[in-house]
């Protein structure tokens, strides 16, 4: 029997998946040394540049410096290359902890929701009423209610996403109490709350983690359509999204700038599906059956 | 038979319920006085308090929910404070675009995706299996933006084929026939079917592959029958449920497709309407169009429960 890491690594999608999102990660990290400017800085010469034009551009501080602006600049004289490589930062934020708060949320409502039969009923057909709502439209609908900031947009993806994780959890809750060990937990007088955490959540993390890999995977493209559509961020911040909303203006002159930040925007959401797809071979073998 | 059908109409009652509990209470949430919205920058205090009064906003929220549900089921979304209209005329008004945008996609792509995912399964781990497999990681990890502009760069500014964006209606005063219609739509289509497609396929594939490897399917091979009559008349009929199903559960995906879909197109339909509305923060809109969007994705699904009843006599008896 091979280790965990080693099947894992042996598996050709989670290694190429893990390769592209730690690429992606250490771009929007370095962004700062990477010859970018401030993603901020709008220079009023230098609109609409092409691709490779270098040139010099007026940073808001006032100090001039020799550019090479890659990916050409907006139609506000912004470096499209420095805030595609800023952009990055906002998509794994929001990809993270949607995915984080949509696992917690499904979690908890999971568990209670097998545990409980009370709970259950009165919960799942919340969840099911939740669930009937399309996605994309309750984000929008979120995001127009709430305001958009960073947080708010997370809220916003991630409670569709949360009955699906809450019918994942509870239908691994129901069978994971009726175990021999969970009943001998409960012979001995164990609160049902650590019944809960000790017993039943180490047994019900593999799913989880790959569930929560496909939940960030679809908040990476969420946020970028909420941010296209202009509902998201405001147009200041650089994301994915933003860049090609105002792209789009110029997209018959400059096409590049709707194109280059999909560039980035697209491997990175495959790299995530990739290693989801990975991680369930490796870590879950029967939760393809189990959902579909 | 008849009591399959009755279980699930009655199982959809409880969900538009809680659907149109959470569309009344998380737009109530909406910051903002909808009475001095409505009252204008000139309206006194007492102006807005009468407006309020008549409006129902100063009875308890309970009272307001059930007042407000009492108008949806009259047919009455309420009235949108930006365009000064009812929202069921901007609806109506907007219907045609969406109709024509939906129905088409849907069909391009079942006429794309289950022919493909049965060639797919019958020929496994073929160049088309392997390609068609390929699509479906791509086909959900491209936003449909990327996709509408990586087409309308290639067919509208390249090659020039297609026009960029718009829409022209199919009958009307404005129409100016069916073929001026259907070509501003073809982009548009292509677009929106491209993750449906992915969806329906790798569904398409699973199934008639399962359903390749029955006992039947060798007693039909036996029996000497083409291998197009095996493929449909015994894998695909039998691989049917599920991939409605898919069909049915794509519609989700479908209007989130539609709403940006439009956008890109300059389609005037409803889902450039809700974002007109989100941006205009028109909260009486937004809310029709949530509830309307989903009772038709719930009605769509009850549908496909129905089509069960036809498509597998198992479930008659």
């Amino acid at each position: 029997m091979t280790s965990l890491n080693q099947r894992l690594w042996d598996h050709g999608s989670v290694r190429f998946g893990a390769a592209v999102l730690l690429l992606v990660l250490l771009l929007s990290l370095a962004a700062p040394w990477l010859g970018t400017v401030d993603p901020a800085a709008m220079d009023a010469n230098v609109i609409n540049q092409p691709a490779g034009k270098s040139g010099a551009f007026n940073l808001p501080d006032g100090t001039v410096v020799q550019h090479t602006f890659w990916l050409g600049t907006d139609n506000f004289g912004r470096d499209v290359y420095s805030r595609v490589m800023y952009g990055g930062r906002i998509s794994l934020v929001v990809g993270i902890c949607t995915s984080l708060l949509a696992l917690s949320l499904g979690g908890l409502c999971g568990m209670l929701a097998g545990y409980f039969r009370r709970v259950d009923t009165v919960l799942m057909r919340f969840m099911d009423g939740l669930m009937a709502i399309p996605a994309v439209l309750l984000a929008i609908a979120l995001v127009a209610v709430l305001g958009a900031n960073v947080a708010t947009v997370v809220v916003a993806i991630a409670i569709p996403e949360v009955p699906r994780v809450t019918r994942l959890v509870r239908s691994l809750v129901l069978s994971l109490r009726e175990e021999a060990y969970v009943e001998a937990a409960r012979a001995l007088a164990t609160p049902t709350a650590v019944i809960l955490w000790r017993h039943i959540l180490p047994n019900a993390m593999a799913p989880l983690l790959v569930q929560g890999t496909f939940v960030a995977a679809s908040a990476v493209l969420t946020e970028a359509i909420l941010s296209f559509l202009g509902l998201g961020l405001p147009p200041d911040v650089p994301t994915w999204g933003n860049i090609m909303a105002e792209g789009r203006v110029q997209f018959s002159m400059q096409p590049g700038n709707v194109l280059f930040p999909a560039l980035f925007l697209v491997p990175t959401v495959l790299a995530i599906n990739l290693l989801g797809d990975g991680l369930r071979d490796v870590l879950d073998p029967k939760f393809a059956k189990r959902v579909g | 038979m008849g009591s399959f059908l009755i279980r699930r109409l009655l199982a959809v009652l409880p969900v538009l319920l809680v659907v149109s509990l959470l569309v009344f209470f998380m737009l109530r949430l909406a910051p903002g006085d909808p009475a001095a919205v409505i009252a204008g920058n000139n309206a006194t205090s007492e102006d807005i308090a009468n407006i309020r009064a008549h409006m129902g906003l100063d009875k308890p929220i309970v009272a307001q929910y059930v007042l407000w549900l009492g108008q949806v089921l009259q047919g009455d979304l309420g009235y949108s404070y930006y365009l000064s209209k009812p929202v069921t005329a901007l609806v109506a008004q907007r219907m045609e675009p969406t109709l024509a945008l939906a129905l088409g996609t849907v069909l391009m792509a079942v006429c794309i995706a289950v022919p493909l995912g049965s060639l797919a399964a019958w020929r496994m781990g073929g160049w088309l299996d392997r390609g068609l497999s390929a699509f479906s990681v791509a086909g959900f990890s491209v936003p449909v933006f990327v996709i509408a502009y990586l087409l309308i760069y290639v067919f509208a500014m390249q090659l020039q084929w297609l026009p960029v964006q718009g829409y022209k209606p199919i009958s009307g005063a404005q129409s100016q026939g069916t073929w001026a219609w259907m070509r501003q739509l073809i982009l548009p289509w292509l677009t929106l079917s491209t993750v449906y497609v992915a969806l329906i396929a790798r569904i398409t594939r699973a199934s008639v592959s399962e359903a390749l490897q029955e006992d039947f399917i060798r007693t039909a091979r036996a029996k000497g029958l083409s291998e197009l009559a095996v493929l449909v008349r015994h894998a695909l009929a039998n691989a049917a449920v599920p991939i409605v199903t898919v069909i049915g559960i794509g519609v989700a995906l479908l209007i989130g497709g539609v709403v940006v879909t439009e956008t890109v197109y300059a389609i005037p339909g409803l889902g450039s309407l809700t974002v007109d509305a989100v941006l205009n923060r028109d909260f009486p809109v937004i809310q029709g169009l949530v509830l309307l969007f989903s009772l038709s994705y719930v009605l769509i699904n009850l549908l496909v429960d129905t089509s069960y009843v036809w498509l597998d006599p198992r479930i008659r008896h």
